[in-house]
C-alpha cells in the first residue's frame, strides 16, 4: 500500500503565491447581504455569480444579530460594470433583504486563518519568529508541525503565508473575509 | 366532520380558492394525488391537459390574457420537469404562473425515491420564486407570498415543491393574509427628480420616440402612452410583446420595431434623438449591434425592475416604477415639442418603406394573416407560436387592445402558441381566440387538441403549413449558402385528419380565394375547436430584417442580390 500522497503536491493544490494575492486584489470586490434564514438562499446567491461566469474568492455565511437572518460576505473579482449588474441581480432576490458593495466604503474588514507547518529542530524556531511578527499564535504544538492562528486584513495573512515554502505548509484554512462598515452605517 | 382538521392538501385549496382561482392546469400522478383529491370538492376546475408543457403553457395564456395568474399542478419527477420550458417561457417575459409541484414524501428526499427530482434545484434559474414545504404549517403562508410575488412588481414565475406527506397530513395553519417579505420590494411611484429630468429631455427634443414593451401591458398604461405621444407629438413603436397596449392603429404608431419591425419603425428609432423606452429592455432583438444603437440620441428608461437599468443601455435617465404610474405623473410635466418636421419625415417613411408581400405565385402566409386581420377586425385574442408566422403575424394583426396578443418573446417557446391559446379562451369566455401556429411549433404541443374538444372552447388554431422550420430555413439561405440542414418537415400529418381524429372542426386553405370565407367560417364557428391549415409557399422570407448582431441601419427590406456573411448576433 502506498503512502497517501501529500495534498500539497496533489494536483490543483497551490497555496496563494505573492505575486497572485496581489494581481487577485488588484479589483477585488466586497459585497455584503443581509438575507433570510431560508433554505435555498446560497444556491440563489451562488448563482447570481456562476451564471455571469463570475468566480467567488471567498463567502462567509453566519447568522445575523436579527433572528431569522444571516450574513453573507463575498469577495470577488472582475469587471466593475457587471458587477453592478450582479449587485442589482442579488438585491432582487426575494430572500435578500439587501446587497451592497463596499468596495470604495469606510470598513473595517478581517480574516482569519489557521496554518499547520512542517517543522522539527531548527526549522522551528524560524517559524515561531515569523509568528511573532504577525502576533500569530500557536494553537497546537506537535513533534514535528505547528498550527498558527493569525487573524487580520487578508494582505497580511498572504504576507505571512508567503514567506513559508510550499512543502512547509501542510495544510491552510482560511475563513474568507468578513467586514463592517464603520461608525453607524449598516453593512 | 365539520371540526376535521383539513389536510394539507384540503388546505391547499381553499388557499388556491381564496385566490380567486378559477383554473387549474393539470397533470395527475402519484405524489400530487392527495391535491388531485381535494379539488374533487372544490369550485375551482381542473383543466386536464395532455402533457405538462401544455398545462404551463395555457396557464402562461390565460395569465397574459386576464392579467391574473395562472396555476398549474403536476406529478413530482418527470411531471414537474415537464413544466422547466413553460417556467422559462413565463420567467423571460414576466408572467405570473404558479406551478404546484408534488414530489416524493420528505422521508425520501434525496434519497432517489421514484420519480424523485430536485426540482426546487432544476428550476432556480427559470423562476422568480419557489418553495419547498416540509411542513404543512407553512402551505398558507408559502401560497399567499407565491401569489404575491408572482403577480407584483415585475411579475414572473414561482414554484411549490409539495412532499406528499405535506399534502397528506393535517393542516391546522390558519389562513394568512398580510406577507411579510422583507427583501422584496416593490416600486410602484417613480421618483420625482428622475421625472422632472425626464420630462424635460422629452420637451426639448426634436425627434423623439416612445418605445413600448410588455411592461406597459401589464401595468395598462396604453391610453397613458397614447396621451404623452399625443401632448409630445412624439411617434410611438412596440416591441413585439409590447403590441396592443397602447393601439397599434393610432396614426402616431408606427407598429413593431425591431429584427423583423417595420422599416418606418426602425428608421424612426435609428434617426431619433431622444428614446424613452416604457417596461421595454432593450432587447437584442430590438437594439441589433448595440454599440451603434441611438447613439447620440438621449435615452429615458421607465422600467418596475431596477436590475434592468444598465443591463443593455445606461440610459441618462432611468425611472423605478410603474410604467402607468411614472407616465401619469411625467404628462402634466412634459411641454409640446416642435416635432411637425419630424412626424412628416417619419410619414415618408411610412409611405416609402410599407410592408408589403406579393400577390401572386401560390397562397402566401403574409396574405392569410392580412385576412386574419380583417376578419377579426383587430378585435381577437391573437397567440402565435415562434418563427416566421409570428413575424408575420405580429406585421399584419395590429393589435389595438391591451392583452390581445400573446406571443412568447424573450424564449422564443415552440410549442407555446396552441395550449396558450386553450387558456386565453378559458381566461376569456366572450372573446374570439385565434392561436397562429406554424406547423413546427404546432406538432410540438398538438396533443393539447383534446383538452380543447373535451371542453368545447371555441379556440380557433390556423396553422400556417410550409413544411418547413421556415425561419431557420429563411437564415439558412441567406446566411449559410441555401445548405438546408435540418429545416425539412417531410413527415407533417395531414393537419386536418388530425383534427378531425381529435373530433375538432377542420378546414384547409390551398388557394388565395378561399382565404376569406374559410377564416370567416371559422370566425364564426363557436360550437368548439376549430382548425384551419394554410397550405402556403414552402419558401417565402420575412422581411423587413435586420440580420442579428447588425446595426438598425443594416435592415434590409428585400432580398439581397448577394450572399450575406454570417449573422455575428445571438440566433
Amino acid at each position: 500500500m502506498s503512502s497517501p500522497t501529500p495534498i500539497q503536491n496533489a494536483p490543483g493544490f497551490r497555496p496563494i503565491a505573492p505575486g497572485n494575492a496581489e494581481k487577485a486584489n488588484r479589483d477585488l470586490h466586497t459585497i455584503s447581504l443581509l438575507v433570510r434564514d431560508a433554505p435555498g438562499v446560497l444556491v440563489r446567491v451562488a448563482m447570481v455569480f456562476s451564471r455571469r461566469g463570475y468566480n467567488i474568492e471567498s463567502l462567509v455565511v453566519s447568522p445575523a444579530a436579527r433572528h431569522g437572518f444571516s450574513r453573507m460576505t463575498v469577495t470577488c473579482s472582475g469587471d466593475p460594470a457587471i458587477l453592478e449588474q450582479m449587485i442589482k441581480q442579488l438585491a432582487k432576490l426575494v430572500d435578500v433583504v439587501h446587497a451592497l458593495d463596499h468596495t470604495s466604503s469606510d470598513r473595517y474588514e478581517t480574516e482569519i486563518a489557521l496554518i499547520k507547518i512542517r517543522c522539527a529542530g531548527e526549522e522551528r524556531r524560524e517559524v515561531l519568529e515569523i509568528a511573532e511578527h504577525f502576533s500569530a499564535k500557536v494553537v497546537d504544538y506537535a513533534a514535528e508541525s505547528v498550527i498558527l492562528r493569525v487573524y487580520g486584513g487578508s494582505e497580511k495573512l498572504d504576507a505571512m503565508i508567503s514567506l513559508f515554502s510550499d512543502d512547509a505548509v501542510v495544510e491552510l484554512v482560511r475563513s474568507g473575509k468578513i467586514l463592517m462598515t464603520r461608525a453607524l452605517e449598516v453593512t | 366532520m365539520e371540526n376535521r382538521v383539513p389536510t394539507g392538501a384540503e388546505k391547499l385549496i381553499q388557499c388556491l380558492e381564496r385566490e380567486g382561482v378559477e383554473y387549474i392546469f393539470g397533470y395527475s400522478g402519484g405524489a400530487a394525488m392527495p391535491i388531485f383529491d381535494a379539488l374533487v370538492d372544490s369550485s375551482i376546475e381542473l383543466i386536464l391537459v395532455r402533457h405538462e408543457q401544455g398545462a404551463a403553457h395555457m396557464a402562461d395564456g390565460y395569465a397574459r390574457a386576464t392579467g391574473k395568474p395562472g396555476v398549474v399542478l403536476v406529478t413530482s419527477g418527470p411531471g414537474a420537469t415537464n413544466t422547466v420550458t413553460g417556467l422559462l417561457t413565463s420567467q423571460m417575459d414576466s408572467v405570473p404562473v404558479i406551478v404546484l409541484a408534488g414530489q416524493t414524501i420528505s422521508a425520501m428526499l434525496g434519497k432517489d425515491g421514484f420519480q424523485e427530482a430536485d426540482v426546487t434545484g432544476i428550476t432556480y434559474a427559470v423562476v422568480k420564486h419557489s418553495y419547498l414545504l416540509k411542513d404543512a404549517a407553512d402551505i398558507p403562508r408559502a401560497t399567499r407570498e407565491a401569489f404575491h410575488i408572482a403577480t407584483t412588481g415585475r411579475p414572473g414565475p414561482v414554484l411549490i415543491d409539495l412532499p406528499k406527506d405535506v399534502t397528506q397530513g393535517p393542516c391546522e395553519a390558519p389562513f394568512v393574509d398580510e406577507v411579510d417579505l422583507p427583501g422584496y420590494h416593490v416600486p410602484s411611484h417613480g421618483d420625482d427628480v428622475a421625472i422632472r429630468q425626464a420630462a424635460e429631455i422629452l420637451s426639448n427634443a426634436k425627434r423623439p420616440v416612445l418605445y413600448v414593451g410588455h411592461g406597459a401591458v401589464i401595468s395598462q398604461a396604453g391610453k397613458a402612452v397614447i396621451r404623452l405621444a399625443e401632448k409630445l407629438r412624439a411617434p410611438i413603436v412596440n416591441t413585439l410583446l409590447g403590441k396592443g397596449a397602447a393601439d397599434e392603429t393610432h396614426p402616431l404608431h408606427l407598429g413593431m420595431l425591431g429584427m423583423h419591425g417595420t422599416a418606418y419603425a426602425n428608421k424612426a428609432v435609428d434617426n431619433c434623438d431622444c428614446i424613452m423606452a416604457i417596461g421595454a429592455r432593450w432587447d437584442d432583438r430590438i437594439t441589433g449591434k448595440l454599440d451603434e444603437f441611438c447613439v447620440d440620441a438621449a435615452k429615458i428608461h421607465i422600467d418596475i425592475d431596477p436590475a434592468e437599468f444598465g443591463k443593455m443601455v445606461t440610459a441618462d435617465v432611468a425611472i423605478a416604477g410603474d410604467a402607468r404610474l411614472v407616465l401619469e405623473e411625467l404628462i402634466p410635466q412634459v411641454s409640446t415639442a416642435d416635432t411637425e418636421a419630424w412626424l412628416d419625415q417619419c410619414e415618408q417613411w411610412r409611405k416609402r418603406y410599407p410592408l408589403k408581400y406579393a400577390k401572386q405565385g401560390g397562397l402566401r402566409a403574409q396574405l392569410v394573416l392580412d385576412k386574419l386581420h380583417e376578419v377579426t377586425q383587430g378585435d381577437a385574442v391573437i397567440t402565435t407560436d415562434v418563427g416566421q408566422h409570428q413575424m408575420w403575424a405580429a406585421q399584419f394583426c395590429l393589435s389595438t387592445t391591451n392583452r390581445h396578443w400573446i406571443s412568447s418573446g424573450g424564449a422564443g417557446t415552440m410549442g407555446f402558441g396552441f395550449p396558450a391559446a386553450i387558456g386565453a379562451q378559458l381566461g376569456c369566455p366572450d372573446k374570439k381566440v385565434w392561436a397562429v401556429c406554424g406547423d413546427g411549433g404546432f406538432q410540438m404541443t398538438q396533443a393539447e387538441l383534446a383538452t380543447a374538444a373535451i371542453h368545447k372552447l371555441p379556440v380557433k388554431c390556423l396553422v400556417i403549413n410550409n413544411n418547413y422550420l421556415g425561419m431557420v430555413r429563411q437564415w439558412q439561405e441567406l446566411f449559410f449558402e441555401n445548405r438546408l440542414s435540418g429545416v425539412d418537415l417531410v413527415g407533417n400529418p395531414d393537419f386536418v385528419k388530425l383534427a378531425q381524429a381529435y373530433g375538432v372542426k377542420a378546414m384547409r386553405i390551398k388557394r388565395p380565394s378561399d382565404v376569406e370565407r374559410i377564416l370567416s367560417e371559422a370566425q364564426a364557428y363557436d360550437e368548439g375547436p376549430c382548425l384551419v391549415v394554410a397550405e402556403v409557399v414552402k419558401e417565402d422570407n420575412v422581411f423587413p430584417m435586420i440580420p442579428a448582431g447588425a446595426p438598425l441601419s443594416g435592415m434590409i427590406v428585400e432580398k439581397p442580390k448577394e450572399q450575406m456573411a454570417k449573422p455575428t448576433g445571438s440566433t
